[in-house]
Order: structure tokens, then C-alpha cells, then sequence
């Protein structure tokens, strides 16, 4: 402590003076506020300049699926790229981790950059609700290929076009094929209480009518089912719709088939990932079903499934078909001279074209068409989940 | 109450690493502590002009173009907007941990019920749609944050030091728990259209809009000033001086007649509120909430904030909260690790400097005290 | 409310509810030593736990039984169980040793405030955790089966399976042969000397911090088993996981009185039981709810549990 006092007694002979150095400092500071510019606000955008971004989750707890896109959205751009040597289109890539609070920043700076004249994007629902205000503020036209919230048609948002039918197709489709193919007759229904599975399993449960035998929610994260699966149990259901993600499923349908619980499993895109098999386990996991509005990798039109094979080493994941798409829409655009944001809006609402996964034309509200939309079903089948069959609605 | 560490301790020395690590760390308490005396030799009207240029320097950030300051991929007055709510919440907490020492790991909590109520009174899209105007919500915010910060601290104050540490954590995820559950809330499907402060520019366009967080961000920046100043009036009030003698030793403090509990109690309403008021600005800049915001992780980042800073001392508080927020949005690369090394950060610096980075000068001193204390017993045990 | 589900379920709920019961009792023994003897809630313990889980699935991997295989041979079963439980103690056991020696003793040397204490214990957990995210890209591990999950026993309408069963005989066997250790042995009885009084135990040539690194190692080791049941119980593992067992298994700890060993068991069992009659009350997703709720209202009215706290004493 003496040590302390005695460098303070030190110093204060010196300091005396020292605080002639304050206006200094602040006329240095109103001289740097004086030569402050703006950025952004130009909208200079030459012609070979234009930029696509992708908006979604490449690393983080939910990264898989913004991966596929990503891997869509790139090849799309490199086969642009290739054709057009002279001149090529940047892809711009805001990783948000699908994080609601990270993705209202990302989606301003990329409004602030007028090069960027389309978004494929954002990957998850909500984070779709956080953002695309602010896309739809600055004018910047969207394309999700994954986020399927029936409500962020209905908001008034002018830029906002989905390459998929939302939760209210996929819906009834997955109660057309509880009813038709599975023929429960006893149904129990789950949510894990997010905006997704809860928003889908409501509108399974609306669709499928008197043949719910019971419902129950499970939470994120969680991985002691034991309770539900109880409750399943003593439903006597003989199917059992799932409205969530992978992560929990898999240890849920592990537990489920330990109980010896042998109602058939079938449940959402969210659970359509490899992430599902392992958690569960091949034995398990084995017959689960899962419905998806989107299109298997090999069922994609002309050479989709083979170029993505050969830039990626893999097959297609799921939303990959609809990734390529939507950056194909934009793509288009920039080919054909649109530019400007305002120009590609107009060309992206009067867009009508086929695709690799469907006839390519939004509604007034950035829906794809009624008529283009494609459900299909997979299934495990020797821990892999292969396509099934493709749903079609009844009613 | 002033409970001796685990174990009570024995100095082992001979250790060259740690002994070079320690007397560099004590060469720069010094230098802080020369830095302090420095500033207080300075008269007061140029102190003054001082931070009023520093304030004006923060408000003009957003507009400057410093190189390398900005942040590469997220707009930068929007990180600047994160970053003035984190300091408003570390100002807070500093109030119940560095202040009347009461380690509150539920932070988030009130962070959750000040975003929540402006979420559910002030938003048509809310099962209540009440529609307050925003200016009203403010208030209803802060009361009801403040209401909870008592309705959780009435009963549990009485507790020992770490045993309110879980009961805290608990109430944190009670609180996530209840916005996920409940219909009002509705959980992960959140509330849309959140109000935003009122105000229009001359055109007609908001002044708080969604493209441009600028004005977010000095509202916000107004606001941390504003509380920075009255906590520093609390601390050096009678309030204050009660609070420092119970973190101190509260039976000591109860004997010479100040009614701890009372006092808790206030850390507590206090610094809910200011939690709650956060809470609010953050729901009113992002527009929309849901149960998502309101993790466990993100309050240890509160906790983490306010001692990696130096509890106790606001300049320490606002760093440590500046450091939080703004680096892992400076480098987005490293963002999937930034709670790996933020834990491996609050262990090394408990270590090697348990009082933060810019510590308190009183609660500096008192570390010191004790480790000479320990050496002292260990020679005397040998 | 769910009264009807409640109490025409009641047997099944008590079974899954003793079952989980065990293994929070598990975890929260390796709480309770360590603040019997240090008065420190150990929060880094929790991922001590969720190390095992791998440690048990890394054992397994390394001698050739991975997750898709069909389930062994009884002897071969009995062989892996053994693999398993090693793996998962061992690694258990080196990782509270590690936060042991990093994190904790060089703060007792500096006989630093007791906050401080509890703030690096949530740093050596948040850092624990999230290093085996980074480095395990926050996948979950599917365990193989070891056995068939079998139903022995239905009496009336409970139904008891050969893994419920197990769980609970395990939790129990370990718990006793703790609790001997503890009050026969000459090691146990330097670490109840310590926890009642340090310094006369220090007078008395007891090696405090032998004891101390005793205790955290029968801690993790404790974890460990634990570990093994939960995969044996749950057949998944992640990276996050520990946090929510562990607040579980502190609040077992501190409903049977935490420092108290047989306080852990009763703790344990008592809390699996509430948390799932609760949810049959209110609904799954207020599981967790019930859970804490627990906590606040022992931690008011009875904050020293229900068997009271002393590892001192632990021969009450």
C-alpha cells in the first residue's frame, strides 16, 4: 500500500499541467466529427458489381440446415459466374447462428449495401420475424428457401417470397398421410413449444379433427422423455404426429421404442436430418417418417443433383434444391439488367419460370403458387432417411 | 459474513511464473491507481469538460470513421445500440453484486419482465393489445421489474451468499420458463410489432426506425449516462455507504444500526429496475421478442460482464460490458466460441485478479488484505 | 389439472420417478461432498457429469462396440458395463481433479472471498461445456444398447423394466458403499474431520489438501457412474446437457440437506418423484418448473433440507 501512495504523490506534481491537454483532445474530437461521413446512401450501383447474400445459420446449435442452403445458394452463384466471366455476382454470407437477437444488425448492414440486390434468407421463422421489417424497409427483395410460418406472409411485407409451402400446407398433407397411408386411428400429437413445431402440430391437429387421441409438449434441449412417453403409452395411439427439431426427436423416439411404444413415428422437416438417426439410433429410428415441402436431391430437375454431388462431395441436404432456386431467381434478375432493388422486386413478382424443383410463381403475398407446391414423405430405412413418396392432397 | 475462502489458505511460493505474473500485476494496480490520483488532481471544471467531451465522443461514434473500430458485418450502430444496453444492465447489476455484494446469477430475469412489458402492453399483435404509448410503457416497465426484484428478494435476501446465488438462478429460469410457457407471452412465437419510441423526422419518417439504429442509440447512450450518474450519487450517498458496509460485513453492519435487509432489499428493486429498463430498450429496438432471448448463458454473460470489469467500480463494469458485447460482433469468426472463452476468461481472471480489470479501489485494497493475510497464516502454520 | 392422468398413472410415475430420483442422487452426492467439506457449490460439477457420459461412449468406441451394433452377448454385457463404467469414472474423475487444480487451489492459496470462489466454478463450467460443444460441433452421441430394455415385473398396472430397476439398485448400492467409506474407513474419516473442523484437523496431521483432492475425486467419480446410468437410462449425449442436471441434482442436495450424504439419496429420490407427479399435474413442459419452484421454497423454509446438513456428523 505504501508503494501505491507514494506513486500517487509522485504523479501529482506532474499532472498539475497535464490538463491543458483536454481541449486538445476535444478539438481533435469535433475536427474527426467534422469530417465524418456516412456511409452507405449511394446507390451508385454499376453494372457488374451486384451482390446476393445469404442469410441464415452456418455455425451454431441449428447449423446444419442453413448449411444446405448456403452450399445451394453457392452453387447457383459459381454456375452464374462461370457462364458470365465478365461479369460476375458476389455472394455476400451473414451468418446469424438463427439467432433472433444477432439478425436484426446483419440485416441492416446488408440494406445498407445497395450492391446487394437479393437475399436468400433467413433460414428460420424466427429469425424471419426479426429481420425482414428491416428488409422490407430498405427495399431489399427476400427469398427464404426454409422458413415456413404461415404468418410472415400475412404482415404487409412487399419483399417477402418462400421457394416452399408453408406450415399450412405441409399440415393437412402430414394428416392426409397419418389418415391415408399410415391409417392411424389414434393419433397423439407433439409440440416442443416452438414457434415451428408448435405452429405445425396446431394445424396437424386442426386437420386431423376427432382422430387426436391426445397431445403433449416437450421442451428444447430436453432429453428425458419418460413422461411423455407415458403418456403415450396409456393414449393406446397407433401413430404419433411430432412437431419440432432433430435433436430432441431423436432421443424421444429412442425412449419411446425402449418402452416398447410400436405407434408409427412421423413428424417434420425439422426432424429431416441425419442428426435424428443418430440420436435415435439406426433400430429406432427405423420406419420413423418424416413429410417435408421439399423435393429429394435426385428428384431435382436437369443436372442439379449431379453438379451439387461434385462441387460438395455429398448429396443435396435438405432445402438445397429450393437454396438453388431461389438464388436462381435473383440470378436471373441480375442477368437481365435488374440491378436496382425496385426493378428486381417487380421481376421477381412477375417471375415465371420453371426451376429445378417446381413451376416458379409467387402470389401476392410472396407465396409460391397453391398449385406448385410439393410435399413429400421419407422414411428411415437403414438409418438413412430416403424419399418415400410424394403426398398429395386429397381434399 | 465475511466468510473466509474454502479452505482457508496456504501460500506455497517458489513458483517463478506465478510470482513474475503477480509483480507485473501489481506494477500496473500501481499504475491505475497513479492513473486515479492523476485524474483527481485535475480541477473539477476541466474533469467536467473532460467527460463532456468524452460524451460527446460516444455520441458521435456511430458517425465517425475510425478505422477498425466499426464492426465488419453487422451495422455498426446497431452493435454500438448492443453494446449501450449491455453497460446499462452491467450498470445495474453492479448495483446488487459490486455494490451491496449480493452475487445475482437470475439477471436475465428482469431483463425479461422490462422486455416483456412493453412487449405485452404496448404491442397490437399481444393477446392484451392494450397499446399504451411507449412513454408509458417506460414506467409500467421499471414498476413491474422492480415489483419482481422485490417479490424475489423479500423472501430470499435472508440467505446465505451462495445459496441466493442458485435461488437467483432459479427465479432467471423460472422466468424463461413461464415466457415459454405461458399464452400470454407466447413463447418461442414471440411478439411482433413492439412499439417503438415515439417521434417523427420532418419527412414524416420515424425517428426511430428500423433501418437506422442511430437514434437507438443515443437514446440508449442518453440513458446510461443518466443512470451512470445517479448510481454514482446513490454510491456515495448514505445508501451507498450502507451497502459497501454490508458487502464488507453485514453483521458488523446490522450491529452499528444499519437495517441490512432494507438495504438488500433496495440493491435489489434498484438494480431490477435498471435491469427492466434495458430489458425494455432492447424490445423496443428489436421489434419483436420471444422466450428465445432470455437464456441462462446470456445472464452468466451479465454476471461475467460485471467482474470481468471490476465489480464495484462503473468505469470496470462499463468496460468488462463493452468488451462482452462488442468483440464477439468485432470478430463474428470466433462468435461459436465466445462462451468457451469468456469461461476460460472469468477463471483466469478470478485467479490472477479476482477484484476485474479496472478494480474498485476500496475492494482492491481488501483482496490485498486477505492474501497477505493467507501468506501471513501460512508462515505462522509452518 | 390433470387429477385423473395423475392418479390412474400413479405407479408408472413413481417408477420413472424413483429411477430419475437415482440418478439426480447420483450427481448431487458429488455437490453435496464438496460443499460438506469446502462450504463451495461446486458448479462445475454438473459437466463433470456430462464428461462421463462421454467417457462411458469414448470406453466403448475404443473397445469396439459402437452405436448401431447389436446389443452383445450377456458375458460380453456384463464386460462392456464393467468398460463402461471405468471409462466413465476415470474420465469423471480426471475432470474434477483438473478444475480441482486449476481453478479452485489456487484461489484457496489467496484465501479469496467465497464469491470469488462460486464465480470461477461457473467460469470452469461454462468453459467446460462449451469446449465439448465446439469440439463435438454441438452433435448429440447416440449410445449403443447394451440391453434390451425389458419389462420384468408388472404389478397391477405398474410396469417395471429391467433399466428402472437397475438404476435405482445402482444408485443405492453406490450410495451405501459411499457411505461406509466415509464413516469406516481411516481416509473417510480425515475427510469428515476436515469438514467439521479444518484446523484442528490440520493439527491434528490430517493433509488437507489430500483430503480435498480426495473428495473432489470420489465426487467425479460418483458423477461417473452416474454418467453410465444416465446413457444406460437416456441413450443420448451432448455437450449441454449438465447444466440442467446439475441445478437438478444441487436442488436434490440441498432438499435432503446438503453435506449430508443419505440427505443426497432421499433428496434425489424425493425430487424425481415431485417433478413427476408435478407434470402429470400440470403439464410436461411445467416439469422444470416444479423442479425450481422446489428449490426456492426448501431454500426459504427449510434451508438446511430435510435430513439436515453435516458431512461432519454424517454418522446421524
Amino acid at each position: 500500500m505504501r508503494a501505491l501512495r507514494e506513486a500517487e504523490q509522485n504523479v501529482n506534481v506532474r499532472v498539475r499541467r497535464a490538463w491543458l491537454v483536454v481541449p486538445v483532445a476535444l478539438s481533435a474530437v469535433v475536427a474527426m466529427s467534422a469530417c465524418a461521413e456516412q456511409n452507405g446512401g449511394s446507390s451508385a450501383s454499376g453494372k457488374c458489381d451486384s451482390k446476393i447474400a445469404f442469410f441464415g445459420a452456418r455455425t451454431g446449435p441449428n447449423a446444419n440446415l442453413g448449411i444446405n442452403i448456403y452450399n445451394g445458394v453457392k452453387l447457383a452463384v459459381d454456375q452464374y459466374n462461370a457462364k458470365h466471366k465478365d461479369c460476375k455476382v458476389t455472394l455476400e454470407s451473414k451468418d446469424s447462428q438463427g439467432d433472433e437477437k444477432q439478425a436484426p444488425g446483419l440485416a441492416q448492414q446488408l440494406v445498407q449495401d445497395q450492391k446487394v440486390v437479393g437475399v436468400v434468407g433467413p433460414a428460420f421463422s424466427g429469425e424471419s420475424e426479426a429481420a425482414d421489417g428491416i428488409f422490407d424497409q430498405g427495399g431489399l427483395p427476400l427469398i427464404s428457401a426454409s422458413a415456413t410460418n404461415p404468418s410472415l406472409s400475412q404482415k404487409g411485407w412487399k419483399v417477402f417470397h418462400r421457394m416452399l409451402g408453408n406450415d399450412n400446407a405441409q399440415g393437412p398433407a402430414a394428416a392426409t398421410y397419418l389418415k391415408d397411408t399410415v391409417k392411424a386411428k389414434k393419433v397423439f400429437v407433439i409440440d416442443d413449444t416452438t414457434a415451428y413445431g408448435k405452429g405445425l402440430s396446431d394445424v396437424v391437429k386442426q386437420s386431423l379433427g376427432s382422430v387426436v387421441a391426445g397431445s403433449d409438449t416437450v421442451q428444447p434441449k430436453q432429453t428425458d422423455f419418460q413422461a411423455t412417453v407415458a403418456k403415450v403409452k396409456s393414449s393406446k395411439a397407433d401413430a404419433i404426429f411430432y412437431g419440432g427439431y432433430y435433436a430432441e426427436a431423436g432421443p424421444f423416439v429412442k425412449q419411446l421404442r425402449a418402452a416398447n411404444v410400436k405407434a408409427t413415428f412421423v413428424s417434420d422437416d425439422g426432424v429431416k436430418d441425419e442428426g435424428f438417426v443418430k440420436g435415435a439410433g439406426n433400430a429406432a429410428a427405423e420406419g420413423s417418417v418424416v413429410t417435408c415441402p421439399c423435393i429429394p436431391g435426385d428428384e431435382a430437375k436437369g443436372t442439379f443433383f449431379a453438379d451439387y454431388k461434385k462441387a460438395f462431395g455429398k448429396e443435396p441436404g435438405t432445402y438445397g434444391p429450393e437454396a438453388f432456386d431461389s438464388a436462381n431467381v435473383f440470378l436471373d434478375g441480375i442477368a437481365a439488367g435488374k440491378t436496382a432493388r425496385k426493378d428486381m422486386l417487380s421481376f421477381i413478382d412477375s417471375y415465371d419460370k420453371d426451376g429445378v424443383t417446381k413451376h416458379i410463381k409467387f402470389d401476392k403475398t410472396g407465396e409460391i403458387a397453391k398449385s406448385e407446391i410439393v410435399i413429400w414423405s421419407y422414411k428411415v430405412s437403414g438409418g438413412e432417411i430416403v424419399k418415400d413418396q410424394e403426398i398429395k392432397a386429397t381434399s | 459474513m465475511t466468510s473466509t475462502g474454502p479452505g482457508g489458505g496456504k501460500a506455497r511460493q517458489g513458483n517463478p511464473v506465478m510470482s513474475a505474473l503477480r509483480t507485473a500485476d501489481n506494477r500496473r494496480l500501481a499504475g491505475l491507481s497513479a492513473m486515479r490520483s492523476r485524474w483527481r488532481a485535475i480541477p473539477r471544471p476541466v474533469r467536467i469538460l473532460f467527460g463532456v467531451a468524452v460524451a460527446v465522443f460516444f455520441y458521435l461514434l456511430p458517425n465517425l470513421a475510425i478505422p477498425l473500430i466499426p464492426t465488419p458485418d453487422t451495422n455498426f450502430a446497431s452493435v454500438l445500440f448492443t453494446v449501450a444496453v449491455y453497460v446499462l444492465v452491467g450498470v445495474g447489476l453492479n448495483v446488487v453484486i459490486g455494490l451491496a455484494g449480493l452475487l445475482d446469477l437470475g439477471y436475465i430475469g428482469f431483463f425479461a419482465v422490462g422486455a416483456y412489458s412493453v412487449a405485452i402492453f404496448g404491442s397490437p399483435a399481444s393477446p392484451l393489445a392494450t397499446k399504451y404509448p411507449w412513454l408509458m410503457l417506460i414506467p409500467i416497465a421499471i414498476a413491474l421489474s422492480m415489483v419482481s426484484g422485490v417479490i424475489l428478494g423479500g423472501p430470499t435476501l435472508r440467505l446465505r451468499g451462495d445459496y441466493l446465488a442458485i435461488v437467483t438462478l432459479g427465479f432467471g429460469e423460472i422466468v424463461r420458463l413461464i415466457a415459454v410457457n405461458w399464452s400470454i407471452t407466447k413463447g418461442q412465437i414471440g411478439i411482433p410489432s413492439v412499439p417503438a419510441p415515439p417521434g417523427h423526422w420532418g419527412n414524416g419518417d420515424p425517428i426511430f426506425g428500423i433501418i437506422d439504429t442511430r437514434p437507438f442509440y443515443w437514446l440508449a447512450l442518453t440513458v446510461v449516462l443518466i443512470c451512470m450518474f445517479g448510481v454514482k450519487l446513490l454510491e456515495s450517498s448514505r445508501v451507498g455507504r450502507s451497502w459497501l458496509a454490508i458487502r464488507e460485513d453485514e453483521d458488523a453492519a446490522e450491529l452499528m444500526g444499519v437495517p441490512a435487509f432494507k438495504f438488500k432489499l433496495w440493491a435489489f428493486a434498484i438494480g431490477a429496475g435498471l435491469g427492466g429498463l434495458s430489458g425494455a430498450l432492447f424490445a423496443s429496438r428489436q421489434g419483436f421478442i420471444n422466450s428465445n432471448s432470455f437464456d441462462v448463458l446470456t445472464s452468466m454473460l451479465f454476471v461475467a460482464a460485471v467482474v470481468l470489469g471490476g465489480s464495484g467500480n462503473l468505469a470496470g463494469v462499463t468496460l468488462g460490458a463493452v468488451l462482452i458485447s462488442y468483440l464477439p460482433e468485432r470478430f463474428r469468426g470466433f462468435a461459436d466460441k465466445r462462451f468457451l472463452v469468456f469461461g476460460l476468461a472469468l477463471i483466469v481472471i478470478m485467479i490472477f485478479r479476482p477484484q476485474g480489470l479496472i478494480p474498485s479501489r476500496r475492494r482492491a485494497v481488501e483482496l490485498e488484505d486477505r492474501k497477505r493475510e493467507a501468506a501471513e497464516e501460512a508462515t505462522a502454520n509452518v | 389439472m390433470n387429477f385423473h392422468f395423475l392418479f390412474s398413472n400413479i405407479g408408472d410415475l413413481t417408477v420413472t420417478g424413483l429411477s430419475q430420483g437415482a440418478i439426480y442422487a447420483l450427481i448431487a452426492l458429488g455437490y453435496t461432498l464438496v460443499y460438506g467439506l469446502l462450504k463451495l457449490i461446486n458448479f462445475a460439477h454438473s459437466e463433470v457429469f456430462m464428461m462421463g457420459t462421454f467417457g462411458a461412449l469414448i470406453a466403448w468406441n475404443l473397445t469396439g462396440l459402437h452405436e448401431n451394433d447389436p446389443t452383445p452377448s450377456l458375458p460380453m454385457m456384463v464386460v462392456y458395463l464393467l468398460v463402461g463404467l471405468v471409462g466413465a469414472m476415470v474420465w469423471s474423475g480426471v475432470t474434477a481433479l483438473t478444475v480441482e487444480f486449476v481453478a479452485y487451489r489456487p484461489l484457496r492459496r489467496r484465501n479469496a472471498p467465497r464469491l470469488v470462489f462460486l464465480i470461477t466454478a461457473i467460469g470452469a463450467s461454462v468453459a467446460i461445456s462449451e469446449a465439448v460443444g465446439v469440439i463435438t460441433s454441438r452433435n448429440q452421441y447416440g449410445m449403443p444398447d447394451l440391453f434390451k430394455t425389458t419389462n420384468l415385473a408388472t404389478i397391477g398396472n405398474v410396469h417395471i423394466t429391467n433399466v428402472d430397476l437397475g438404476v435405482v439398485v445402482a444408485a443405492v448400492v453406490m450410495m451405501v458403499v459411499l457411505d461406509q467409506f466415509i464413516n469406516r474407513t481411516r481416509l473417510g474419516r480425515g475427510i469428515r474431520a476436515v469438514a467439521q473442523d479444518p484446523d484442528t484437523a490440520a493439527l491434528m496431521g490430517i493433509n488437507k489438501n489430500r483430503v480435498i483432492v480426495l473428495t473432489f475425486a470420489l465426487g467425479g467419480v460418483m458423477a461417473g457412474a452416474a454418467a453410465l446410468l444416465y446413457n444406460l437410462k437416456i441413450g443420448v449425449t451432448r455437450a449441454d446437457i449438465g447444466f440442467l442436471l446439475g441445478i437438478k441434482a444441487f436442488t436434490a442436495a440441498v432438499l435432503g440437506g446438503i453435506g449430508n450424504l443419505r440427505g443426497a439419496l432421499l433428496g434425489g429420490l424425493a425430487l424425481g418423484l415431485v417433478e413427476n407427479y408435478g407434470s402429470a399435474l400440470f403439464g410436461t413442459s411445467w416439469r422444470d418448473v416444479v423442479a425450481f419452484v422446489v428449490l426456492v421454497v426448501i431454500l426459504m423454509f427449510r434451508p438446511t433440507g430435510l435430513l439436515g446438513e453435516s458431512l461432519g456428523k454424517a454418522r446421524a
